[in-house]
């Protein structure tokens, strides 16, 4: 049984160096991430959003439904952890 | 865990400091969408300052903290959000298209709503699940 996690986990750290080897350099201007939609954030967020800081401009604006998912993530996550460990006070009298 | 008071520097130092960091977390949070920083991490602040008052002061105070306001307080945070993009659709546009809110700036305005929004959430569910881990024996 342990050896086959240590199969699983050397084959699954060499798939991922695999993955990674085909990743374009970060600051290559013409790799695909970087002439896609990129160019469209970088050029007009001020103007369409009015708001100085990218990020929070593609995190709020454009993606706004992804980040709403993350806050429900976290939400979940709050919901989850007072279920398993809150302690109520029936607990503690028995 | 139930731990006591630490010395008298630390919990003057902590006490003094608190609300610094507060008032850091809510610069971080309304200064979201002009400089670094956004409701995440504004809330994370304000979080770490109720944990730093718990490791100065003890556990005695945050038992007392109010167990349903927090849950409710955690998903005000959601609710604020997915209301500003219910308000959206029911101005007239696509869910969370801030462009038809009454405001001038109205993209900039929501986005200061849902960050705000965003802020709320991580901070009560950070406080609740630190209290959790706390009171659990």
């Amino acid at each position: 049984m342990k050896s086959l996690h240590v199969v699983v986990t050397v084959v699954t750290g060499l798939l991922l160096v695999l993955g990674s080897l085909d990743m374009s350099s970060p600051g290559d201007p013409n790799s695909p991430p970087a002439t896609h939609v990129s160019p469209r954030y970088v050029e007009s967020a001020l103007e369409e959003t009015a708001v100085p800081n990218m990020v929070t401009a593609v995190l709020a604006d454009y993606r706004g439904f992804d980040t709403l998912g993350e806050v429900t993530v976290i939400f979940t996550g709050a919901v989850a952890v007072l279920l398993i460990l809150r302690v109520t006070r029936d607990e503690d009298e028995t | 865990m139930n731990r006591e008071p630490a010395g008298v520097v630390v919990r003057t130092v902590c006490r003094r400091l608190t609300p610094f960091v507060q008032l850091f977390g809510l610069y971080v949070i309304m200064h979201g969408h002009s400089s670094p920083g956004g409701g995440f991490q504004g809330g994370v602040i304000l979080a770490a300052s109720a944990i730093l008052l718990v490791l100065a002061e003890g556990t005695d105070w945050i038992r007392r903290v109010s167990l349903p306001a927090l849950t409710v307080l955690t998903s005000t945070g959601v609710l604020l959000y997915a209301g500003v993009g219910g308000l959206c659709l029911a101005l007239g546009a696509n869910f969370l298209d801030y462009s038809v809110l009454p405001f001038a700036e109205p993209r900039s305005v929501g986005m200061l709503l849902i960050e705000i929004g965003v802020g709320i959430t991580v901070m009560a569910a950070l406080v609740s699940i630190f209290r959790d881990l706390v009171m659990f024996e």
